[in-house]
């Protein structure tokens, strides 16, 4: 097929840092791409699950026999049948001296929080498994829920698990630097409270589980939408305590994670369980609002910050407390995501001395986990809040304040009081290219000009660092490497197979990109697989902004391996020295001596008929490589809104957005934009409108899509982004990483452009969201106060 | 979606469909373009035993001048009046206010009769309606009636109609000489449902005096409602600016406002103030010959 392509082929072209279109979009545009819901088995029969009412109850009974009586009903299990059969869902983050707090797969006595699982039932059609959910009967025995995390840390609280004193799930330390000198030198020395506010993942596709069992060759075929299916892999075994071989897990296309779907779920493991009791394929898709009320959340802190700093706004330390709301059981990373919060919160900023105290808590609630940005979103907006509070209270300019505090250049890699180190980065570059696109001066003058024509505006900057490439596998509960096998076939066709699990990053094309660059082929000949167990050699999965830093370089690293086979293969065959060979065009030639040359093809077919072999040279064309990665990588860069806020209703209105985003090398433009773009439109989310309630029992009140709002195309006006390029020095491409940096890096600028915006009304914070309402009433009191 | 199971019937005919409703009385629901019943009994809150699906009854979908008034059919979809060059001309604020109805996808299902049936609270046509002096025509096996609108929504989700009726037709008069309407709706930012939505008609004089004004609200309270007195303060008043302001204060007297998580009663109540003077002055505008 590629042959008369290959005859024709382009003059030679670098693959890496093309804006090439996404291989995958045609399909996903099409409606030609699968997922879980996609999949049909013969005799596949169907779960629904009943879940709790309460945030909080015993379970007295459960009265299931009017729905195995239901017509289509094969089997209603309740968390006895499963117990001691099906293991509890895994929790991989460990931080000394924590509580216990697992989940099991269905409620064993006691539910915590509204939406767990209770009872399931399997039929033969989707619709007889729902109704007969509302057959099951459940004696419930409320008892006091436990939604506010501060009141839950009060004595006297009603706590979750009676194994427990407390809701006090942990208490974790972190500090670099003499904080109490830094304090007591300090010329000022501000407070603030910031709310990070619970958000909900809401991805475009719910999850779903697939799965059925062949006896005879004992193998469990899961499908799953996830994002790390090897982990799943492993996890589902010790949730079955069957061996890893007997199960394979796929991930057909995932509709969208942002954290949520870097988790094992209950239903993963129950799925499976129920595919092997009953010896047919069982499917399970959530619904809209099971996926609001069972799928983890992100965010929910409330930080209390100090930070103390001198007249001419050098910050000298920085105090942080941390309450963070875990909700009621651990998931995969829950306890783990706040530490997060606490490695960042020295920002891209020197900060001579920090203190962080975390004190995580178990509500009646969803369980918290890692959601786009996980914990760094946390840090960088109380970080960035606070160079604004810094810069009001010195009545400086934010943007100068910022640059006062940069390290310098000649310091990097900078290490951080947290025990973070900076590989590289400019920061005041990111800051004036930002600044001179957004054209600031001017913006301050209009700012200036608005407020007389008594015109409500505001600017609002961010300077970002974040942590990505996760990471060294020190600091990685499963460990952080990736793995990537390239077999370049007999046709001279090229696999790359990943274990990383994209879902949306299009790494079918920037790796198939990668691939073109190293061998001199074009994208198209080079074809990416990845989310088959059985396919693809073990991996950790996409999340972390690490499928293109640390997964990437795996491939990259097995390419360099084969190109170097093939360069020996060549060199034998055109009698070269191999180091002087050069690949490009199909084709492998002498740099020297160009008419030396070899179709990229005749040279695959000899490693393969192998008729002639180098010494010592083993036939085919196959590697593999786990790569480690010395560090994570650091991305940065500067972000500039404008938000203009309606006096009469208090709605804001983003009228301009500027985004400088630096993540080290770029392998393709598009897919930066695109993830920065989508980044900075889930920040919007946050500022603007998103925010999960929980009523006093522990109602989710924002349980459908009707209630919880998310941002609409129509909100975002144009996004004006650009970037700086700083490479990292801790992997061979120089690149960083980018899934996650609009999400940190935007919400602050949105939030530092709203306070902006009010301060002639007296605000010196507001928390998000930027509801009207919420803003509509800080203009009254300001308008009153100033009267 | 999986709602509880009901028996489905698509009958052809509004006589059969009549007939049918007359004989499941309470226990059956209407289905037109589905966006009201749909989320109800997709989460199960309502559990009709019978649907009586209405969508594919013929004829019940134009709009059309008949004797000196516009006349439109009760399955007329949102997308069909947004996009209409009849309305556009002669009762633009049916067009205005269709565009601010959901996206594409609602307004391309949704139909004006299920809108108007159903009397959600948040529901954008109520306003217009209500200042247009609409009419509203109910069948049922026994012939047709005619129901004006100020008479129709009579509580939350609760409409004049009476069992075994179908609305079948709305009708109002084509816009009158010197005088512009104008809907303006604050969304609720996920739903796109109105938080406050207000709709103005307003008739200005030869001498510049306000022969008429009225004004239907939706969103404040349990049901949309004409704003009487903000009607009676502009009755016969010299227009200006400050005048439509000055009335527009009085949009929420007499209703109780509701309170949600959007928005709490004060706040409605202000922003009924904000949008009945934003229609007004836009109406005002438009009365005047101006865009």
């Amino acid at each position: 097929m590629a042959t008369a392509t290959r005859q024709v082929a382009k003059p030679s072209t670098h693959q890496i840092g093309k804006p090439l279109k996404r291989k995958e979009d045609p399909r996903l545009i099409q409606g030609l791409a699968h997922y879980v819901d996609d999949i049909v088995l013969p005799g596949m029969q169907y779960a629904a699950i009943l879940r709790s009412p309460y945030a909080h109850a015993k379970i007295r009974s459960i009265d299931v026999s009017k729905a195995q009586a239901a017509p289509g009903v094969s089997l209603v299990i309740t968390g006895a049948d499963v117990r001691g059969s099906l293991g509890i869902v895994p929790c991989a983050a460990q931080i000394p001296d924590m509580k216990s707090a697992p989940r099991p797969a269905l409620a064993q006595d006691r539910v915590r929080f509204v939406g767990e699982g209770v009872a399931l039932v399997v039929a033969t059609g989707r619709y007889a498994a729902r109704d007969a959910v509302d057959l099951i009967e459940v004696d419930y025995e409320p008892l006091t829920p436990v939604v506010d995390p501060e009141k839950a840390m009060e004595k006297g609280s009603p706590v979750l698990y009676d194994e427990h004193k407390d809701n006090v799930a942990y208490r974790w330390e972190l500090e670099g630097g003499d904080v109490k000198a830094a304090f007591k030198k300090a010329d000022k020395v501000v407070k603030q409270r910031l709310v990070n506010q619970r958000l909900i993942p809401a991805a475009m596709e719910p999850r779903g589980v697939v799965a059925e069992y062949k006896p005879g060759e004992r193998l469990l075929t899961v499908w799953s939408s996830t994002q790390i299916p090897h982990l799943l892999r492993t996890q589902i075994a010790a949730m079955l305590d069957v061996p890893e071989f007997s199960v394979r897990v796929i991930t057909p296309e995932v509709g969208g994670g942002f954290g949520s779907k870097l988790n094992v779920y209950a239903e993963e493991g129950l799925i499976g369980y129920l595919a092997m009791r009953l010896g047919t394929p069982v499917k399970w898709i959530e619904s809209r609002r099971e996926n609001f009320q069972t799928t983890i959340h992100g965010r929910d802190q409330i930080d209390d910050v100090e930070v103390a700093f001198k007249k001419d706004g050098t910050i000298l330390g920085l105090r942080v407390h941390v309450i963070a709301d875990l909700g009621a059981y651990y998931q995969l990373l829950t306890p783990l995501i706040p530490t997060l919060t606490g490695l960042m919160a020295s920002g891209c900023y020197k900060i001579p001395a920090i203190r962080v105290e975390i004190v995580g808590v178990l509500t009646n609630k969803m369980s918290t986990d890692a959601y786009r940005g996980a914990g760094r979103p946390e840090a960088t907006y109380l970080v960035e809040r606070t160079l604004d509070l810094v810069a009001a209270e010195l009545k400086k300019d934010p943007a100068d304040v910022r640059r006062k505090n940069f390290p310098k250049l000649s310091e990097f890699p900078y290490a951080t009081p947290t025990g973070v180190i900076y590989d590289s980065a400019n920061y005041p570059r990111s800051l004036d290219l930002a600044l001179k696109l957004a054209d600031y001066k001017k913006l301050r003058q209009e700012q200036a000009k608005a407020r007389k024509e008594g015109r409500v505006m505001g600017i609002g900057l961010s300077t970002y660092v974040e942590i990505c490439a996760m990471g060294p596998s020190s600091a990685m509960p499963a460990g952080g490497w990736e793995s990537a096998t390239v077999r370049i076939e007999p046709s001279g066709m090229v696999n790359i197979m990943t274990g990383s699990s994209p879902h949306g990053q299009g790494q079918e094309t920037s790796f198939a990109q990668i691939g073109a660059e190293i061998l001199g082929l074009e994208p198209d000949d080079v074809n990416v697989i990845h989310g088959d167990t059985s396919i693809v050699p073990y991996g950790i999965g996409t999340f972390g902004s690490r499928a293109t830093a640390v997964g990437g370089t795996a491939v990259y690293k097995s390419l360099m391996k084969l190109r170097e086979k093939l360069a020996t293969f060549a060199g034998f065959l055109l009698e070269e020295n191999p180091s002087k060979l050069v690949f490009e065009n199909m084709k492998i030639y002498s740099k020297s001596q160009p008419k030396k040359s070899i179709g990229f093809g005749e040279v695959v077919a000899a490693a393969y008929t192998a008729k002639k072999l180098p010494p010592n040279m083993e036939p085919g064309l196959d590697a593999t490589t786990f790569f480690e990665p010395t560090n994570f990588t650091f991305p940065f860069g500067a972000h500039i809104c404008v938000v203009e806020i309606d006096k009469d209703t208090g709605d804001v209105h983003l009228t301009k957005y500027v985004a400088v985003d630096d993540c080290g090398n770029v392998l393709n433009p598009l897919l930066v934009d695109g993830q920065v773009h989508g980044g900075i439109v889930q920040s919007f989310g946050q500022a603007m409108m998103e925010e999960a309630v929980y009523d006093e029992q522990g109602q989710l009140i924002t349980g459908e899509l009707t209630d919880y709002a998310i941002p609409r195309a129509a909100d975002m006006p144009w996004m004006e982004t650009d970037r700086t390029v700083t490479p990292s020095p801790v992997n061979p491409m120089g690149v960083k990483g980018v899934g996650e940096a609009g999400t940190i890096g935007a919400t602050p600028a949105l939030a530092n452009a709203v306070v902006d915006a009010l301060s002639p009304f007296g605000v010196r914070h507001v928390d998000m969201p930027f509801k009207r309402e919420r803003i509509w009433k800080l203009m009254q009191k300001g308008s009153r106060r100033a009267k | 979606m999986i709602p509880a199971p009901f028996e489905y019937s698509a009958p052809k005919t509004l006589e059969d469909a009549l007939r049918l409703l007359e004989r499941h009385g309470d226990e059956a629901k209407i289905l037109a373009g589905g966006h009201s019943l749909l989320p109800l009994i997709k989460l199960r809150l309502a559990q009709p035993r019978y649907v009586i699906d209405i969508g594919r009854l013929r004829g019940m979908s134009y709009i059309r001048e008949e004797n000196g008034q516009i006349v439109i059919g009760a399955l007329t979809s949102h997308a069909d009046i947004e996009t209409s060059s009849l309305l556009r001309s002669k009762c633009p604020l049916l067009v205005e206010t269709a565009a601010t109805i959901g996206d594409v996808q609602v307004r391309n299902r949704g139909t004006l009769g299920g809108s108007l049936a159903h009397a959600d609270p948040a529901a954008d046509y109520p306003a217009s309606i209500l200042a247009l002096d609409a009419e509203i025509v109910a069948a049922s096996t026994s012939g047709t009636r005619t129901i004006p609108a100020k008479e129709f929504f009579v509580d939350m989700l609760t409409t004049a109609l009476r069992p075994g009726e179908i609305l079948s037709q709305v009708r109002v008069a084509p816009l009158a000489a010197q005088t512009g309407t104008a809907y303006e709706k604050m969304h609720q930012p996920a739903s796109g449902f109105a938080i406050v939505g207000a709709a103005g008609r307003v008739t200005l004089g030869k001498t510049g005096t306000i022969e008429q004004a009225a004004v239907g609200i939706t969103g404040l309270g349990p049901k949309a409602f004409r704003a009487l007195a903000v009607e009676k303060a502009l009755l016969g008043k010299k227009a200006s600016e400050k005048s439509f302001a000055d009335a527009a204060r009085l949009a929420s007297e007499g209703v109780e406002p509701l309170s949600d998580l959007h928005a709490s009663a004060e706040y409605r109540r202000e922003m009924a103030a904000v949008y009945a003077n934003r229609a007004l002055q836009k109406a005002f505008s438009r009365a005047q010959g101006k865009v």
